[in-house]
C-alpha cells in the first residue's frame, strides 16, 4: 500500500480530466427525442417481452406528468429531454464468448481507463460487467460464478433468462414513480447489470460494473438490481467515466438493492463522469436514484467517491425494514472548478434495533458548491433505533461553498440520533508544518486530504481505494497556492 | 554556518524584530532567552520561513540566503524547527508523514527514496532515543498526543531528519522533569561537530540539561545582551527587569 | 385565515400617517405576490397551517386584564407596557424611565403622533415586510406596538417588559415592535405573549437595530392557550462590535411558529440564540432561525433544547449562512431534544451554508429519551419521582436558563418550565 501511494504521487502530472477521450467505435444510434415510438424502438431493439414494454410505457405516461425536483442546492439550465439520443448500441452487436472477441478498439478504451479487463481478470479476480453508452458489452467470469449459483449478467439478459426475478424485484425498492429521474429511467433504460446471490453463498470475488458514456448527445440510463438472498454476501463495485464534450450529457441511473434476512451487500462507487472544463463548460448531469432495502438482520453499506460530473444529485439510501438491520453510508465528494454536488443519504428506520451510520466528507475547491443533504427518519415502531452522522466539509480557496442540510425526523422515544458536522479549511499551519519538514505544498495538500478522507477510503476494496486516492489528487490539483 | 545580519520582521505592520545580529558556528549551541513578547518565537518562525511575516535583512546559511527560499527548501538544506505548538494532522500517520518528509528532502537533493528496511531501522533506533512509544507512530501526526508526547515527537522527527541546524522553540514549556530530561538527552545525543542548535526558552531550567555555549537575551525585538551559561543563571536569579531597565536606559 | 390576506380596509392606525404609509403600501403590494405557505414550501415542510386556515378570527377590543399580576415578573423593577388584544393600555402600563434624552419607550401610535424621527427612519428597514408573508400581513394590519429607542452611550438598568394579552374567542392581533439601540448603549427587553381567556391568532413582528458597540438582550416568553396560534417574526440587524442575544421560551400555546432572522452586518459581533420548548398535548412548536454572517470576525452561538411530551411535535430548523466575505467567522449550532413518549415527534434540521474558507463552523443535533437510569438512581436515593424528574429536567434546561441575565425573570421561567411538566 505504501509503495502504491508513492507511485501515485509520482503520477500526479495531469491536471485536466484524464479520461476524456472518445472511442472510435461504430454505434447504432436511435434518433433524438423522447416519445412512445422511441420507447417501443428501444424495447424492440432489445427484443424485450411484452410485459417489459408495458412497464416502460406506463412509466413514460407517469413521467410526462411529473416535474423536475427543485429543492437541491444546484443550478443548471433546464434540460431539453427531446434533444438527446435515448439509445446508442455498439455495432455490430454480436454475442461474444471470450475477451478475444471483443473489439480491440474497445479493449484499448478500457486500457486507457486503467481498467484493462485482462489485467483485472488475472490479478484481482474481479468479475466485470461493462456498460458503454447504456449497453452491456461483456460480462466476465459469469461461468465461474454460475457454478455457485450466482447470476451476474446484463439487465437485458436477465429480462430474458430470469423474468421471474426481474418481475418480482424491479421497482420494488425504487418504485416506478419514485421521482422524476427514476421514472424517466424506468421508461427508457437501455441496460445495466443484474446480480443474484443465492441463499447462504458468499460471493468469492468482487463484482464490478464499469459505465462509460461515449457517443455525443446520448443520455445514459442504466439500471442495476442486486439481490442477496438469505445469509449471502456480495461486494459490488461500480465505476464511471465519460469523454470530454462541450455539451452537457445526462446520466440518470437507478440502482436497487435487496438484502434478504441475514444478507450483506457492500456497494462501492467511484464516480468520475466528466465534470466539465475549468470554465464550467460541458460535463455530465448525474441524477441517480440508489436505494436498498434491508430485511431482518441484513446489512447494506454504501461507499462512494464522487469526483466527477458537472451536477450531481444522488442520495444512496437504506430502508431498514427488518429488525436488527444495519445501514451504512460512507462518502467522499470532491468538487472543483464549477462543479455542483448535492449528495447524501436517507436512512429510514422502520424495524426495531436498527442501526445506521453516516460518514460524509466533502471537499470543495475552485468555484464549486458541495452540499451534504441527508435524512434520518425514525418511525414510531423503530424501538431502540440508533443513528450516528458525521458530516465534515473542507474548503480550499475562497470562491467555493460547503453546505450541510441534515433532516432529522424522530417519532420514537427510545431511539438515539446524533448528528455532528464541522466545516474547516486546510490550515495554513498544517501546510507550514509539512513545509518545515521538507514537504512541498502540493504534496502537503494531498497528504492532508488523504488523511481527511481515510475513514471513507478504507471502506473500499484495496485496488479501488488506490484508484480513488489517485482521482482525489487529480481532481484537486492546483487548488491551493 | 548561520549568519544573521540586521534581521527585521513585521506582521501586519506590527514590527516584532528590530535588527537581530547573530552568528552560529558548527558544533555550537546557542540559547536565546527573553521575556514573553520579546520576539523569540517570531525569530524561530522567520528562520523557518513562515510566510505571515515580512522579513528584511540577510540570513546566510551554508552559503545561501535563507530568506530567498521556500520553507521546504530550507528544510532540505537542513533547517529544522521543533514547534512550540506542534500541529495535528488528522488521518495522516506519523510514519507516513515522516517517510514523505524524508523522501521529499532526498528528492530535493537528487537522491533516491530511502528503502523501507533502512527507514524502519532508523525509526526503531531514533524512537528509542526519545523513549517514544512505538504505537504512536501508527497514530495520526500529533492527534490526541499529550503535551509531552508532542514535544518528544518533535525531537524524534529531528533525529529522523538529521538537520544541520535544529531550532527548539520553547520545547521545554509544559514539560515535566522526566520529559525534559528525555528531550535534553535527545538533543545531546544528536549534537556533533557537524551541526548546531538554537534553543529558545523562557526559563533557565532546560539549560541545566543542555549546556549552551552562548546565551543571548532578546528584548523588544533586539538582542540586548550576550554571554555564556552564567548569564542564564543570573537571569534565573534576578529576572529580566534589570536588563529591561538597562536596555531602556540606553 | 386566508381572507386575512385580503383584509386591507383598516390599513392604518390613526387615520393613517404618511410616516408609515409607504411601508404599508409596499407590504400590501408584496401580499399580492407572496403565497400562503403550505407544506410544499421547504420552510414550512413540517408545519401545516391547514387547521387554522378555516378558522374565522376577529379583532378584539381593548379590555382590562384581570390577571396582569400573573403575567408580570415578580420582584422585577421594570418598565411594563401592556397590550390587550393588540391595543395599548396606558392605564395598565408603568413607564419608569421618562427621560427622553436617554430613551424613548412609547406605543407606536403615540410615536406616530409625536412624529418620531427614528420611527420613520427605521420602520420597515429590515425589508421583512416585503419578503415574509406574515410580516407583510402584520405591517398592513397592525393596530399598535412598541417603539423603543435607546440613545447613544446610555445604559438602561431596568428591563422593559412588553406584555401582549389576548382575551376573547379567536381574537386576531398583530403586535408590531421596533427597537433601536443607539451606539454604545445597553438594554434588556422582554416580550411575553399570554392568553387571559379563550383563544387567539397572534401575528407578531419585531424589528431590531443594534448600532455600533451596543448590547441588546431580548427575551421572548410564549405562554398562550392550547387553542391559540402564534406566528412570531423577529428580524435583527447588528452593526460593528455589537452583542445581541435572544432567548425564546415556549411553555404553552397550540401552534407556534417563530421566525428569527439575524443579519450580522458588522465586524467583531457576538450573537447568541437560545431556545427552550416544553411541549405537551398536541402542541406544535416550530423554531426557524437564520443567522446571516455578512462581515468578518464574528461569533455566533446557538443552543435550542426541547422536551416533547404526549403527542406534541417540535421542529427546529436553524440555518447559519456565511457569506464569501465573512472570513474568520466562528459559528456553533446545537439542538438537543428529549422525546418523552412514542407519540411525540421531533424534526430537526440544522443547516450550514458556507462560502468563506477561513471559518470554524459546526453543528450538532441529538435526540434521545429521558434518562430512566438517572431517574432510578435518584429514586433509589430516596427522592420521590416527581422531584427526581423535575431535577433532571431542570438540569437539561439549565444551560439555556443560565443565560437569562435577569434573576427574577429566570425564576419565573423556571417556575413555568416546572409547571409545564405537571
Amino acid at each position: 500500500m505504501a509503495n502504491k501511494e508513492d507511485a501515485l504521487l509520482e503520477e500526479l502530472t495531469q491536471q485536466e480530466y484524464k479520461y476524456g477521450f472518445t472511442t472510435d467505435i461504430e454505434s447504432d444510434l436511435a434518433p433524438k427525442g423522447l416519445n412512445e415510438d422511441i420507447i417501443r424502438l428501444i424495447s424492440s431493439k432489445k427484443e424485450e417481452p411484452e410485459w417489459m414494454l408495458e412497464f416502460r410505457l406506463k412509466a413514460f405516461e407517469k413521467w410526462k406528468k411529473m416535474e423536475e425536483p427543485k429543492w437541491a442546492h444546484v443550478n443548471f439550465p433546464k434540460v431539453d429531454f427531446q434533444d438527446a439520443h435515448y439509445y446508442a448500441a455498439l455495432k455490430p452487436k454480436v454475442e461474444l464468448d471470450s475477451l478475444d472477441e471483443v473489439d480491440p478498439e474497445l479493449l484499448k478504451t478500457f486500457e486507457k481507463l486503467g481498467i484493462s479487463i485482462d489485467e483485472q481478470k488475472k490479478l484481482t479476480g474481479v468479475a466485470v460487467d461493462i456498460v458503454m453508452d447504456s449497453v452491456s458489452v461483456k460480462t466476465t467470469f459469469s461461468d465461474k460464478l454460475f457454478e455457485l449459483g450466482i447470476i451476474f449478467c446484463s439487465f437485458t439478459e436477465a429480462i430474458k433468462k430470469h423474468p421471474d426475478l426481474i418481475k418480482r424485484y424491479m421497482g420494488s425498492v425504487v418504485p416506478m414513480t419514485d421521482n422524476f429521474y427514476a421514472t424517466l429511467n424506468s421508461a427508457v433504460f437501455t441496460d445495466g447489470s443484474f446480480c443474484y446471490i443465492p441463499k447462504g453463498v458468499r460471493c468469492p470475488m468482487e463484482l464490478s460494473t464499469y459505465f462509460r458514456i461515449n457517443e455525443a448527445n446520448t443520455g445514459q440510463f442504466e439500471r442495476t438490481l442486486v439481490i442477496a438472498d438469505e445469509g449471502s454476501y456480495v461486494s459490488y463495485l461500480e465505476g464511471c467515466t465519460a469523454p470530454m464534450r462541450d455539451e452537457n450529457q445526462m446520466h440518470a441511473a437507478v440502482v436497487e438493492l435487496v438484502a434478504m434476512k441475514d444478507a450483506e451487500i457492500k456497494y462501492s462507487t467511484i464516480q468520475n463522469w466528466y465534470p466539465g472544463d475549468k470554465n464550467g463548460k460541458g460535463g455530465i448531469y448525474n441524477f441517480v436514484t440508489k436505494r436498498g432495502i434491508c430485511h431482518e438482520s441484513a446489512k447494506i453499506s454504501w461507499t462512494q467517491v464522487e469526483t466527477g460530473s458537472a451536477v450531481t444529485w444522488k442520495y444512496p439510501s437504506c430502508i431498514l425494514k427488518g429488525d436488527n438491520s444495519v445501514g451504512e453510508f460512507y462518502s467522499v465528494a470532491v468538487t472543483n472548478h464549477h462543479q455542483q454536488a448535492d449528495t447524501g443519504t436517507k436512512m429510514h428506520h422502520i424495524g426495531k434495533n436498527t442501526k445506521s451510520i453516516i460518514i460524509s466528507k466533502g471537499i470543495s475547491a475552485g468555484k464549486s458548491n458541495n452540499s451534504y443533504r441527508g435524512l434520518v427518519k425514525i418511525n414510531k415502531g423503530a424501538t431502540n433505533a440508533r443513528n450516528f452522522s458525521q458530516c465534515d466539509s473542507l474548503l480550499m480557496g475562497n470562491d467555493c461553498g460547503a453546505h450541510t442540510f441534515p433532516y432529522i425526523e424522530v417519532k420514537n422515544k427510545s431511539s438515539k440520533v446524533e448528528h455532528e458536522a464541522t466545516t474547516s479549511k486546510i490550515g495554513e499551519d498544517q501546510i507550514f508544518y509539512c513545509n518545515q519538514r521538507g514537504i512541498d505544498t502540493e504534496q502537503a495538500v494531498s497528504l492532508i486530504v488523504n488523511g481527511y478522507t481515510k475513514e471513507v477510503l478504507k471502506q473500499l476494496p484495496m485496488e479501488f481505494a488506490v484508484e480513488a486516492q489517485k482521482l482525489l489528487e487529480i481532481s484537486l490539483e492546483g487548488s491551493v497556492g | 554556518m548561520l549568519k544573521i545580519t540586521d534581521l527585521k520582521a513585521k506582521v501586519e505592520d506590527k514590527v516584532i524584530l528590530r535588527g537581530i545580529n547573530l552568528e552560529v558556528k558548527l558544533g555550537e549551541i546557542h540559547a536565546i532567552m527573553g521575556p514573553n513578547g520579546s520576539g523569540k518565537s517570531t525569530l524561530a518562525s522567520v528562520l523557518a520561513g513562515k510566510d505571515s511575516y515580512e522579513a528584511e535583512g540577510t540570513v546566510e546559511f551554508l552559503g545561501q540566503d535563507l530568506l530567498d527560499l521556500d520553507p521546504e527548501e530550507r528544510a532540505a538544506l537542513g533547517v529544522f524547527l521543533a514547534f512550540q505548538y506542534p500541529v495535528e494532522i488528522p488521518g495522516v500517520s506519523n510514519m507516513n508523514f515522516l517517510k514523505t518528509a524524508i523522501n521529499s528532502i532526498r528528492k530535493q537533493k537528487g537522491q533516491d527514496p530511502m528503502v523501507a528496511k533502512e527507514f524502519l531501522a532508523r525509526v526503531k533506533e531514533k524512537s528509542a532515543l526519545v523513549e517514544l512509544d512505538a504505537a504512536l507512530n501508527s497514530r495520526s501526526v500529533n492527534e490526541g498526543f499529550s503535551g509531552g508526547e508532542k514535544k518528544r515527537n518533535e525531537i524524534f522527527q529531528m533525529a529522523m531528519l538529521e538537520p544541520k541546524l535544529g531550532i527548539l522553540d520553547e520545547t521545554d514549556s509544559g514539560l515535566d522533569i522526566d520529559a525534559l530530561r528525555i528531550v535534553a538527552n535527545g538533543v545531546n545525543t544528536l549534537k556533533n561537530e557537524d551541526n548546531a542548535f538554537i534553543i529558545i526558552t523562557h526559563y533557565q531550567r532546560l539549560l541545566d540539561y543542555i549546556i549552551p555555549d552562548f546565551v543571548h537575551v532578546l528584548y523588544n525585538g533586539k538582542i540586548i545582551k550576550s554571554g555564556d551559561k552564567e548569564l542564564a543563571k543570573e537571569l534565573e536569579a534576578k529576572g529580566y527587569d534589570w536588563l529591561k531597565e538597562e536596555a531602556e536606559a540606553v | 385565515m386566508e381572507d386575512l390576506l385580503l383584509k386591507t380596509n383598516d390599513i392604518g392606525f390613526v387615520g393613517d400617517n404618511s410616516l408609515l404609509e409607504n411601508t404599508k403600501v409596499e407590504a400590501l403590494f408584496a401580499l399580492g405576490n407572496l403565497k400562503f405557505p403550505t407544506r410544499k414550501d421547504e420552510a414550512w415542510k413540517y408545519t401545516s397551517l391547514k387547521s387554522v386556515q378555516n378558522r374565522k378570527f376577529v379583532t378584539g377590543d381593548l379590555l382590562k386584564s384581570d390577571k396582569l399580576e400573573d403575567f408580570k415578573v415578580a420582584d422585577m423593577e421594570a418598565n411594563v407596557l401592556v397590550f390587550v388584544n393588540g391595543h395599548y393600555s396606558e392605564e395598565q402600563s408603568t413607564i419608569l424611565e421618562n427621560n427622553t434624552d436617554k430613551i424613548v419607550i412609547s406605543s407606536l401610535k403615540a410615536a406616530l403622533n409625536d412624529n418620531n424621527n427614528e420611527l420613520s427612519a427605521y420602520f420597515g428597514q429590515t425589508g421583512s415586510h416585503t419578503e415574509e408573508i406574515f410580516t407583510a400581513l402584520n405591517t398592513v394590519n397592525t393596530k399598535d406596538g412598541v417603539l423603543i429607542t435607546v440613545k447613544e452611550n446610555t445604559v438602561i438598568e431596568q428591563p422593559i417588559h412588553i406584555i401582549n394579552i389576548t382575551k376573547g374567542t379567536d381574537i386576531v392581533a398583530h403586535p408590531r415592535n421596533l427597537f433601536v439601540a443607539g451606539e454604545n448603549s445597553m438594554v434588556k427587553i422582554i416580550s411575553s405573549y399570554e392568553t387571559e381567556e379563550g383563544s387567539s391568532f397572534t401575528n407578531s413582528a419585531t424589528e431590531i437595530m443594534v448600532h455600533k458597540n451596543a448590547m441588546l438582550d431580548y427575551y421572548v416568553l410564549q405562554n398562550e392557550s392550547v387553542e391559540s396560534v402564534q406566528v412570531n417574526n423577529v428580524h435583527v440587524i447588528q452593526k460593528d462590535n455589537t452583542n445581541f442575544s435572544i432567548t425564546t421560551i415556549t411553555t404553552d400555546g397550540g401552534l407556534v411558529r417563530n421566525n428569527l432572522k439575524i443579519e450580522v452586518d458588522g465586524k467583531h459581533c457576538e450573537t447568541k440564540l437560545y431556545g427552550l420548548y416544553f411541549l405537551r398535548g398536541t402542541q406544535h412548536v416550530d423554531n426557524h432561525t437564520y443567522v446571516d454572517h455578512i462581515d468578518t470576525d464574528c461569533m455566533s452561538e446557538e443552543l435550542y433544547k426541547g422536551v416533547m411530551n404526549d403527542q406534541s411535535t417540535g421542529v427546529f430548523n436553524g440555518k447559519v449562512f456565511v457569506h464569501r466575505e465573512a472570513q474568520k467567522t466562528n459559528a456553533f449550532q446545537s439542538n438537543k431534544n428529549i422525546l418523552m413518549t412514542d407519540e411525540a415527534t421531533i424534526y430537526s434540521k440544522p443547516e450550514l451554508e458556507i462560502y468563506a474558507d477561513d471559518v470554524k463552523c459546526s453543528h450538532g443535533s441529538t435526540t434521545g429519551q429521558f434518562d430512566e437510569e438517572a431517574l432510578f438512581y435518584l429514586r433509589a436515593r430516596g427522592i420521590d419521582e416527581t422531584s427526581a424528574r423535575k431535577l433532571l429536567v431542570d438540569a437539561f434546561a439549565s444551560d439555556v436558563l443560565n443565560n437569562i441575565n435577569i434573576p427574577a425573570l429566570k425564576e419565573k421561567v423556571e417556575a413555568r418550565v416546572d409547571a409545564s411538566l405537571n
